[in-house]
C-alpha cells in the first residue's frame, strides 16, 4: 500500500507552503468556516467521534481533553501547540511545520474557538529555524487573510532554549512564563490550571493537525483509515538502518515489518540487511525483536503486549551488527544530560544508572538496576524520569538482544 | 457537609478538613511521613521524593506533601513500591552528598533499611568550601537540592530572588545569578536560607567555626527567647547560647510574626550584646 496522504500535503501540492493559495488548496478555508459556523460544543463532539488521540506520545483523547478545558472555570483560556520536538529519532513535527505550517495553525484556531481561548501559543523547539520562519510566515497569512489577529484568536510563536524538558508540557508552560523549564507536579493539570494559573490545551503540532483534516472534511472521511481501536494516520520517524530513511504517514494497524520494508516506506533494512531490533518510541522508547516486530502493527493495544508505545512515532532501526548495549549507554547519557535535576530519582538516577551501565553493570549490578529504575518509574515527577529507564528495562527483559 | 473530606490510609478511615493533604491525612491516623524537602512554612517542593504513597488509580506513586486529599481516596503507605522508593531516594542522597549534619536524610536512610555505600563510587557532589562572607558558610558539598533555600530567598519569604537553581541534571545547582560569587549577588544576608537547610550546607559562621574547632555542643546549648529590639515589627528571637555567648539567632516556625523568618540585623546583628567593657 503507498502511503497516505492526509497530514503531509500531496507530493503535487506546488503552491508556496505558507500562502493564501496553499490555506486554499489544503482546504483550510473549508475548514474554518465549517468550525466557525459550529457550536464549540459540536466541534468537540466530532473531535471525541473521530477517536483523535494526542499525537506527541501519551495518546490521551483529544476530545475528553478539550472538554475538561472548556468546562474548567477561568476568566481566560489558553491554547498551546507544542512544537518542541525533541525526542530521539523524532522529527515528523518539523516535517509537517515545514511542508505545511498553516494546517496545524488552522488547528489551532480551530481549538481556540472550540474551548473559548482568547490567545495561543506556539512553542517551537530553538533549533528548527526553518520550521520557525515558515511557521511566522504562515501565521503572516493567516493575519492577511483576517483568520487571526487582534479581533480574534492571537498567536504567538515563543523559541525554546534547547532543553529536552522543555517539551514535557507543564515545563513548557513555565518556560513560556519566563521561568525555569522545571515541569509542575500534576494535578493540577494544565486543562484546570495552565498558563499563568488558567486553563490551557496544550497539543501536539500533529494532533492539531489532525484536527484541521477532521474539520476540513468530515468524521466519516476521517475514520476511512486506521484500525478499529484507533482512526486515522500516524507520522512515522523512520532513521538507522533503513534504505529509505525519512518521515512517513501511515494509518494506525500497519504492520510495522511492512513499514520498514514496504518499497515506497523503508524500503528494507539497510546496513547488514538482516533486522537485528527496533527502539520504538524514542530514547523513552522499548527495544523490540524481529519476532517481535512481525507479529506486531501500529496501535497501541498491539504494542502493549510487548510494554511497547508508539509513543511520538520514531521508530530506530538497528541491523544485527550494532551491539545495543552501545545503544543503551547513549541513551542512557542522554537522560543524564536532559534531566532537569528537579527530583532525586531522575537528577541522580539518569547519572547512576549511565555509571552502572558504563561499568558492566548490565551483566554484575541487575537487581539494582532494575530497584532503581523502578524507583524512577515510580517517584519521579514527570514522564521524563519515569520513562528514562524504560528502554534499559526492555533490554534486561530481553537477554537475547544483547547476547554476543 | 462538604468541608470533610474522608480517606482511607492502609486501610483506616480517616477524615480530614477541605483543604488537608494527603500527608496531613496520614498523620490524622498517628502516622509520620519522612520528607526531606517539604518544610512547614514553605510551599512544597516536591524535589525530594522521600514522601512518596500509593493511591489507588495512580499509575505512580504520589507525593503526599503536595497532593490534595480528596474524597474516597485510597492511599498505601507501606507497600514494597513505596518502600523502595524511599529507600532509593536516601541511597542516592548519600552517595552524592556529605550526610554529617543532614539528620532528616540520615533517618529516611535509617527507616528504609538504606545500604548507603550501593550506589556509591560515582559523581559527586563534592565542591570547595565557599567562606565568603563574615556571616554564613555553604559548604555545598553537604547539598542534597532540596530547594528550600531557593524558596525562602524568593516569594515564600525573603522576596529577594538572589539565588536559584542553575544547570541541569546532575550539574543542577544553588547559585546565586550567573554564576556570581555571594557577595556580588543580590544577597541582603536575612539568613532565612540558612535558617531552613536541613543539611548543614547552609550553616551560620560562628556555628560552623566552633564545629571546626569541635567546641560545638548540642546538649550544652540554652535557648532563650526574647523580642528582637531593632525595630517595632516585635520578631521573636531564640537566643543559642553557649558558654555564655550567643552563638546562634533563629525564630520559631510557629511565630505568628515572622514564621521562622528573620532579617540580617535580628539574626545575625547580636554582637553588641556580648562587648565586654567599654
Amino acid at each position: 500500500m503507498p502511503e497516505v496522504r492526509r497530514l503531509l500535503p500531496e507530493s503535487t501540492c506546488r503552491s508556496d507552503p505558507a500562502s493564501p493559495a496553499r490555506f486554499t488548496e489544503r482546504g483550510w478555508d473549508r475548514a474554518m468556516e465549517r468550525a466557525l459556523s459550529m457550536d464549540p460544543d459540536e466541534i468537540i463532539a466530532d473531535v471525541k467521534a473521530s477517536g483523535i488521540k494526542g499525537r506527541g506520545g501519551a495518546a490521551f483523547p483529544t476530545g475528553v481533553k478539550w472538554e475538561s478545558v472548556k468546562k474548567a472555570l477561568g476568566d481566560m483560556r489558553y491554547v498551546v501547540m507544542n512544537a518542541d520536538e525533541s525526542e530521539l529519532g523524532t522529527f515528523k513535527d518539523r516535517a509537517l511545520l515545514q511542508q505545511d505550517p498553516l494546517g496545524a495553525l488552522v488547528g489551532v484556531l480551530i481549538a481556540a474557538h472550540a474551548v473559548d481561548a482568547q490567545k495561543a501559543y506556539c512553542y517551537i523547539r530553538g533549533e528548527y529555524r526553518q520550521a520557525e520562519g515558515r511557521l511566522k510566515d504562515a501565521l503572516g497569512t493567516l493575519r492577511q487573510l483576517g483568520w487571526v489577529g487582534p479581533n480574534g484568536v492571537d498567536i504567538e510563536i515563543r523559541r525554546g532554549a534547547g532543553a529536552y524538558i522543555a517539551g514535557e508540557e507543564t515545563a513548557l508552560l513555565n518556560s513560556i512564563e519566563g521561568k525555569r523549564a522545571e515541569p509542575r507536579v500534576k494535578p493540577p493539570f494544565p486543562t484546570n490550571q495552565g498558563l499563568w494559573g488558567r486553563p490551557t490545551l496544550i497539543q501536539n503540532v500533529e494532533t492539531l493537525a489532525n484536527v484541521a483534516v477532521l474539520l476540513a472534511h468530515d468524521v466519516n472521511w476521517f475514520k476511512e483509515y486506521g484500525s478499529s481501536d484507533t482512526s486515522g494516520t500516524k507520522l512515522i520517524g523512520l532513521s538507522g538502518h533503513v534504505r529509505r530513511p525519512g518521515v512517513y504517514e501511515v494509518p494506525f494497524g500497519y504492520p510495522l515489518a511492512n513499514l520498514l520494508n514496504d518499497s515506497d516506506l523503508g524500503g528494507g533494512v539497510a546496513g547488514s540487511q538482516r533486522l537485528g531490533a527496533i527502539l520504538i518510541g524514542g530514547a523513552a522508547g522499548t527495544f523490540l525483536s524481529s519476532d517481535e516486530i512481525n507479529d506486531s502493527v501500529l496501535d497501541y493495544a498491539s504494542l502493549a503486549r510487548y510494554g511497547a508505545n508508539i509513543g511520538s512515532g520514531a521508530l530506530m532501526v538497528f541491523d544485527d551488527t550494532v551491539d545495543l548495549r552501545w545503544v543503551l549507554r547513549k541513551l542512557a547519557r542522554f537522560f543524564s544530560d536532559e534531566s532537569c535535576g528537579q527530583c532525586v530519582p531522575c537528577r541522580i538516577g539518569t547519572r547512576r544508572v549511565l555509571e552502572l551501565i558504563e561499568h558492566g553493570g548490565l551483566t554484575t549490578r541487575q537487581d539494582d538496576l532494575r530497584e532503581l529504575s523502578q524507583a524512577m518509574r515510580d517517584a519521579s515527577i514527570c514522564g521524563l524520569g519515569q520513562t528514562a529507564p524504560v528502554a534499559l528495562l526492555s533490554l534486561l527483559d530481553r537477554p537475547d538482544l544483547i547476547q554476543g | 457537609m462538604h468541608d470533610q473530606l474522608r480517606l482511607t490510609i492502609d486501610g483506616v478511615n480517616v477524615t480530614v478538613p477541605q483543604g488537608s493533604t494527603v500527608k496531613d491525612a496520614i498523620e490524622a491516623t498517628n502516622q509520620s511521613v519522612p520528607t526531606l524537602c517539604w518544610h512547614e512554612n514553605l510551599e512544597p517542593a516536591n524535589a525530594c521524593r522521600a514522601c512518596v504513597v500509593e493511591l489507588k488509580g495512580s499509575r505512580v506513586l504520589v507525593a503526599s506533601c503536595s497532593r490534595a486529599a480528596e474524597d474516597g481516596m485510597e492511599i498505601q503507605t507501606t507497600t514494597e513500591r513505596v518502600l523502595n522508593s524511599r529507600k532509593l531516594v536516601a541511597e542516592l542522597l548519600m552517595s552524592t552528598s556529605n550526610a554529617d549534619l543532614a539528620f532528616d536524610l540520615q533517618h529516611l536512610a535509617e527507616i528504609t533499611g538504606a545500604n548507603p555505600g550501593r550506589f556509591s563510587g560515582g559523581a559527586t557532589w563534592e565542591r570547595p568550601l565557599q567562606d565568603d562572607n563574615s556571616l554564613y558558610v555553604r559548604d555545598m558539598a553537604k547539598c542534597i537540592l532540596c530547594y528550600r533555600c531557593v524558596q525562602a530567598c524568593g516569594e515564600d519569604a525573603q522576596n529577594t530572588f538572589a539565588i536559584s537553581v542553575a544547570g541541569r541534571g546532575f550539574e543542577a545547582h544553588i547559585d546565586a545569578g550567573f554564576g556570581r560569587e555571594l557577595p556580588e549577588s543580590d544577597c541582603v544576608y536575612c539568613g532565612n536560607c540558612v535558617a531552613v537547610c536541613p543539611t548543614g550546607a547552609l550553616i551560620g559562621k560562628t556555628e560552623w567555626n566552633l564545629r571546626q574547632e569541635g567546641r560545638w555542643n548540642e546538649e550544652g546549648l540554652t535557648r532563650t527567647d526574647t523580642i528582637c529590639s531593632y525595630c517595632g515589627v516585635g520578631c521573636a528571637l531564640t537566643l543559642h547560647v553557649l558558654d555564655n555567648r550567643i552563638v546562634k539567632v533563629t525564630s520559631p516556625a510557629d511565630h505568628p510574626v515572622t514564621h521562622g523568618m528573620l532579617c540580617v540585623k535580628g539574626r545575625y546583628g547580636y554582637e553588641f550584646a556580648q562587648v565586654e567593657g567599654e
